[in-house]
């Protein structure tokens, strides 16, 4: 096909209009804007923490380029010099004494020169500091955070699943007294987000000895509303048939959920499933207030006390928050239609 | 039999959410440092008379609280620049998705990917780009302008706390009056072609009227988060410079939890106070959908 006839496709085919020219510019600088901050965050999580300390900083991820010269033990820098006759030449910094560097000539270690240092630009390549993504995994707990943020995210959903499909499972099979309470009290949860009730939470979690374990994260938002309402308005479109022909076949009331209304609810769990991942690995607010310990900071906690700690050790803190959005950044490349539609039809998240 | 499916999740429900409301109040109107009830003297309304007690409301320096009402106002100017631009750039954004855009699907998700960023990591984002040596003073110097501090002056922190807030939550509300627009009947607008209405009049006489019940729904939903604002703001500023960005939530984290004098009973106060502005805030929401659904 004939690339330029690809490009000035339309599905307009009355031609341009001017709205139309405004849109594509409104959404090319909506692309900058949002993905450019992203983009900027990977870049520099891979470079050294000198050239982060450059001003202004280079676009791409650059490092100076060493040299090992015979006689010499350490790698030597690299830099373009401007001799005194005008000419340009890679030379390896020996030493700096002052405004003077001693140079070698690394192609001819028998030639040295001294050169003042306005006189030398540094020769740098392209290559990504790995290291900044693998020392935080040795020398601080981050290890740690991500194993606490796993097992928080991984339990606290199976516990919500569970407890929320039993929930909707009772709302929308059965007709019972007490119903329209129990939907009442449903309705009423949501109305009441953990920022104000922080410090009675704080109390009951005491009460129950849980202050300071894993334990205080998962259970007090493990029976989300949201939840209830997802499943319970898809378990609504079920066939009734299939739970009647079952009852006459002597299933246990169990067995109608676990076996029957479970795999066909299949798809609106699957939506709970990624919200509840997105809520738990992201929480903020509740986990600072109860978690006062090192050791079961989760990730998002433990991020948050780095910025205060390494404020002149960007180079960790920024490959630190690269590690943190990749999981949830797999999970949108590979899901982003659940999430969307999950979002659009419950108008929630 | 349905008790039983029930009761867990009610369990839950009631220990996390109904006792903590009741005890709220509690410890609202009791004093001292103690975390148990039992512990804590009555003190009647004292808690918020304090809470309360100010020379003129208009200024927060006069108040014995100032902290309080710095959040509070602070809170409601954030709130009110918020949720304006979010809900008109939401708008706009759904508006131009809609229209017949070749990648839309690619152009929707890079309006909404940041949703599911952690408020943590949006703020460490934009704190490295905003930072001094960052990449926008390295631009505004380019351009021949001095470095400003942004997140050191207080003007520009409130600025950014919104900006980045907007950033952060705006494909959330773009994808609500996206399925809104998508659910207005196309015959309506192939009408209006046939008419040739020019396309501003289809948009104010079709479009809006159409996609209002939706609209309300963005906006009272953005109030009831943004009243609430907390995470990014925090990692972003730490509410300063000074208070400059200090909001209703941070204060009562840090009056219960993170000052040296634990103040639960002011602390629970201050959230019974925000808890009646969101339960309103909620009210007005359930109201409006419920006259969609009818």
């Amino acid at each position: 096909m004939n690339l330029s006839r690809l490009v000035t496709a339309r599905r307009n085919p009355k031609g341009w209009h001017w709205t139309d020219v405004a849109a594509y510019a409104y959404l090319l600088l909506g692309v900058v804007l949002m993905f450019g901050p992203v983009l900027w965050l990977v870049l520099s999580s891979f470079k050294t923490q000198a050239s982060l300390l450059e001003f202004p900083p280079s676009l791409l991820p650059l490092s100076q380029k060493e040299v090992t010269v015979p006689g010499y033990p350490q790698p030597l820098l690299l830099f373009k010099v401007t001799m005194e006759d005008g000419t340009t030449r890679e030379l390896a910094q020996i030493r700096r004494v002052g405004v003077q560097a001693q140079m070698i000539n690394p192609a001819d270690p028998s030639q040295q020169f001294r050169v003042a240092i306005d006189k030398r630009t540094p020769v740098r390549e392209f290559s990504l500091a790995t290291k900044n993504y693998t020392e935080p995994l040795e020398r601080f707990a981050f290890p740690r955070f991500l194993a606490n943020s796993v097992i928080v995210t991984v339990v606290a959903t199976l516990i919500t699943l569970l407890i929320n499909s039993m929930a909707a499972y009772a709302l929308s099979i059965y007709e019972f007294k007490g119903k329209n309470a129990a939907m009442l009290m449903v309705i009423g949860t949501l109305m009441i987000p953990i920022t104000i009730i922080l410090v009675p939470v704080y109390l009951v979690v005491t009460k129950l000895g849980l202050v300071n374990s894993l334990w205080a994260v998962i259970l007090p938002g493990a029976a989300t509303p949201t939840g209830v309402f997802l499943l319970r308005q898809y378990m609504l479109t079920l066939p009734r048939d299939l739970i009647e022909a079952a009852r006459m076949d002597k299933a246990s009331e169990w067995q109608i959920y676990w076996r029957i209304v479970m795999p066909l609810t299949l798809p609106a769990l699957a939506v709970l499933t990624i919200f509840s991942i997105m809520w738990r690995w992201n929480e903020f607010l509740w986990p600072l207030a109860v978690l006062t310990k090192t050791e079961v900071y989760t990730l998002q906690i433990g991020l948050n006390a780095f910025q205060g700690e390494l404020q002149t050790q960007w180079q960790y803190l920024l490959a630190m928050t690269v590690m943190t959005l990749t999981p949830v950044a797999v999970v949108f490349v590979f899901l982003q239609r659940f999430i969307t539609t999950g979002i659009a039809n419950t108008g929630m998240k | 039999m349905p008790y039983i499916f029930l009761l867990p999740n009610l369990l839950f429900f009631g220990l996390f959410v109904f006792v903590p409301i009741a005890i709220n109040f509690v410890y609202s109107i009791t004093g001292g440092p103690a975390l148990f009830p039992s512990d804590r003297p009555y003190v009647g309304a004292g808690q918020y008379t304090y809470l309360f007690e100010c020379g003129s409301y208009v200024d927060p320096s006069t108040c014995r609280e100032d902290h309080f009402w710095r959040g509070v106002y602070n809170t409601l100017f954030f709130t009110f620049f918020q949720v304006a631009t979010m809900v008109g750039l939401s708008l706009l954004t759904a508006i131009v998705l809609n229209m017949k855009i070749r990648g839309r699907g690619f152009f929707r998700a890079v309006y909404f990917f940041p949703v599911l960023l952690s408020p943590v990591v949006v703020a460490l984002i934009w704190k490295w780009i905003l930072q001094r040596d960052g990449l926008l003073n390295a631009a505004i110097t380019g351009l021949g302008s001095d470095r400003i501090l942004f997140l050191a002056e207080p003007g520009w922190a409130m600025f950014w706390a919104i900006f980045v807030s907007v950033w952060a939550h705006m494909g959330f509300y773009t994808l609500i009056l996206l399925a809104g627009l998508q659910a207005i009947p196309s015959d309506i607008y192939e009408a209006a072609e046939m008419d040739a209405t020019p396309r501003w009049r289809v948009f104010w006489r079709l479009t809006l009227p159409l996609l209002w019940p939706n609209l309300i729904v963005v906006v009272v939903l953005s109030l009831i988060r943004a009243v609430q604002t907390f995470d990014e703001v925090f990692v972003l500023t730490g509410g300063g410079p000074g208070t400059s960005t200090l909001m209703v939530v941070q204060y009562i984290y840090e009056t219960a939890f993170s000052n040296q004098v634990q103040n639960f009973g002011l602390a629970a106060a201050a959230s019974l106070v925000l808890g009646i502005v969101l339960f309103a805030l909620t009210l007005a929401q359930l109201a409006f959908t419920q006259r969609k659904s009818s």
